[in-house]
């Protein structure tokens, strides 16, 4: 019996370099002595069992079956069936590991067979220079030439029908309807992704009413969303195909199934990660880590208030604000979301349906009021959360459920030496490092279980409608996801 | 139970990095980490079931046992009997692998353990990386050419 064994270190991340050597029958695109391929009985190429029919640019003819296939391990094992060379008991392993110290991939390549007496050496050599040495150079030049799925043809030259829903005028629920559009190829700085969760925020009703102008209808809404790359554009150096990703992007259009979105928003998620988690993680996870940490530093001994505290957001920033030290007060509008606030980390729930809390924010703290208040409720508030906010207190404004802010009166603040911010998340995304520090710390915080999606809104994404009616009537709690 | 995976290449063959890692004894030697180590008992340091007593620069100890030793596959199987990590069933490999295209080699470290649940990810980036990693970017320095 004869083994042959070689090995070499692939200059790619180990996943790019998977999804090529998966495909039992992608061997045509990259190795250069095989001439043409193909499965036999139409069976897809990743099916144990599937027998591949190849020839040889000299003209010889294999047929192998495909014995072994494994995912987590990164393994193809396969024997020869037939061929016209005399090689019998031909098995083969491909085994892949990651390279953890740069994103780099060994790959070992392995078979026993038996060949004529006295041409055992003219067989080994055949086979490890022939078939593997010339294989990984094979392959590391297909992937030079910026191969991976692009040898796919269509999936990246043909737009992508996509299914979504789309905002058909400015209006109620109902004027979100059910359409198909098409995802183009990504551009230069482009990458193309398949969703597998969308998130529903409430800057969605208000691209839907059209009192923020952010789309013309008919266009799909959406600020968030997480899944896996189809195809990167050039220039993306930080994601490959099959990546498992998340993004909040400043344009709406995340209410469809496959969406072409500029990689600057994109990030890879870790293994740690869910989809579904990241769809609620984007925009609210990332809003609580730069109204926490980056508009106002929280820490211990910060009494910090927090409106809709039983909310998408608000919960975020109960539980991340609890876990930074502060003491938070929050408002809502029921007992139920009273009980839901004070499990995420909620000190001090108040109930304010009438709009009315500031006497309740001062009564709990001594009079004193909240250092920093996390204002999304907007105008109608002003007045109270200027009288709920402490000496030398922080009024971040960060949305406006409530209704636009309008005018505030400068010199009011005076009577508490006030700060005011207005932040939005999309100055703070729109440099890549922050962008990146902002998902990594949020990614940890979820990882220690301080952010806790609690995903207790899950709709077909046909029924967008639905998940707008109920967030409108306030009878949510936690988060909304769509699923396409 | 935690795993941490740790891989690099390193510029030599496996022979020759083998040499330098195979003896469970010699930890000063290539650790930047470790300070001096004795083998228990005076037991030679390839017998399985002996015990390496080491002290680390920042002064804590280790005892660890060799559990599997093989200069067929490159690989030494360990586990820990005492440290400072206050982990528990830790059990450690390092192995070797040629890589036949240049001479070069790939070595894994990966190890098991138990510990409280809000230590795992600053644990796993200790071992994974202040350690494995550690001890393999200095074999790198020592063979690069």
């Amino acid at each position: 019996m004869i083994r042959v064994t070689r090995s070499a270190i692939i200059d790619a991340p180990i996943a790019r370099v998977w999804a090529i050597l998966r495909d039992f029958n992608s061997h045509t695109a990259w190795h250069p002595v095989v001439a043409e391929s193909s499965i036999e009985n139409d069976e897809p190429s990743d099916q144990v069992g599937c027998v591949r029919n190849f020839t040889l640019r000299d003209g010889n003819h294999i047929r192998e079956q495909l014995l072994t296939l494994s995912d987590h391990e990164h393994v193809s094992t396969y024997c020869i069936l037939d061929a016209t060379i005399p090689m019998r008991r031909y098995v083969a392993t491909v085994r892949l590991k990651p390279v953890t110290d740069g994103a780099r991939t060994f790959w070992h390549w392995e078979s026993t067979f038996d060949a004529p007496r006295g041409r055992e050496q003219e067989f080994a050599d055949l086979v490890g220079k022939g078939v593997y040495e010339g294989g990984f150079a094979g392959l590391r030049s297909y992937l030079q030439r910026g191969g991976a799925l692009r040898a796919r043809g269509a999936e990246t030259t043909d737009a992508i029908p996509s299914r979504g829903v789309v905002v058909s005028r400015f209006g109620g629920p109902e004027v979100l309807t059910a359409a198909t559009l098409a995802a183009k190829p990504p551009a230069s700085g482009e990458v193309r992704i398949r969703h597998t969760a969308i998130g529903v925020n409430y800057i969605d009703v208000y691209v839907r009413t059209g009192r923020y102008r952010m789309l013309e209808p008919p266009a799909p809404p959406g600020m968030e969303a997480a899944g896996m790359v189809i195809d990167v554009g050039d220039g993306v150096a930080h994601l490959l195909p099959g990546d498992r990703v998340a993004y909040v992007a400043p344009e709406p259009g995340a209410y469809v199934d496959v969406r072409t979105v500029p990689a600057a928003h994109v990030v890879a998620l870790p293994d740690d990660v869910d989809e579904e988690s990241a769809a609620t993680l984007m925009l609210k996870g990332l809003t609580a880590e730069y109204l926490l940490h980056r508009t106002h530093r929280v820490g211990a001994g910060d009494t910090i208030l927090v409106h809709a505290a039983a909310g998408g957001l608000g919960s975020y920033l109960c539980a991340w604000g609890k876990a930074l030290g502060a003491r938070i007060v929050g408002t809502v509008s029921s007992p139920d979301k009273a009980r839901i606030a004070r499990d995420q980390g909620c000190d001090v729930a108040i109930v304010a349906d009438s709009g009315a809390f500031a006497d309740a924010v001062l009564s709990a703290t001594g009079g004193r009021g909240a250092d920093v208040i996390y204002d999304g409720l907007g105008g109608p508030s002003h007045a109270e959360n200027l009288r709920a906010l402490a000496p030398l207190g922080h009024w971040v404004m960060h949305g406006q459920a409530g209704g636009a802010h309008g005018t505030l009166v400068l010199g009011e603040l005076g009577a508490k030496s006030a700060t005011v911010s207005a932040p939005v998340l999309f100055h703070y995304t729109a440099s890549r490092e922050r962008l990146e520090a902002m998902a990594s710390n949020t990614f940890d915080a979820f990882r220690r279980g301080i952010l806790r999606p609690s995903i207790r809104h899950r709709y077909p994404l046909a029924s967008a409608a639905d998940a707008h009616r109920d967030l409108e009537s306030r009878r949510t709690t936690g988060q909304l996801l769509l699923f396409p | 139970m935690i795993k941490v995976y740790t891989s690099s290449v390193i510029d030599a063959s496996a022979d020759a990095v083998w040499a330098q890692v195979r003896d469970f004894n010699g930890l000063p030697n290539w650790a930047p980490f470790v300070a001096e180590s004795r083998i228990e008992g005076g037991l030679p340091a390839d017998r399985i079931g002996c015990v390496r007593n080491f002290r680390l620069k920042d002064g804590g100890t280790i005892r660890e046992r060799l559990l599997t030793l093989s200069d067929y596959d490159y690989q030494c199987t360990y586990s820990i009997l005492e440290s400072p990590m206050n982990v528990d069933n830790y059990v450690a490999t390092l192995k070797l692998t040629p890589v036949t295209d240049g001479v070069r080699t790939f070595a894994e470290w990966w190890a098991e353990f138990d510990c409280e649940p809000q230590r795992e990810s600053e644990l796993a980036e200790f071992v994974g990386q202040r350690v494995f990693q550690a001890a393999f970017d200095s074999l790198k320095a020592a063979f690069r050419r």
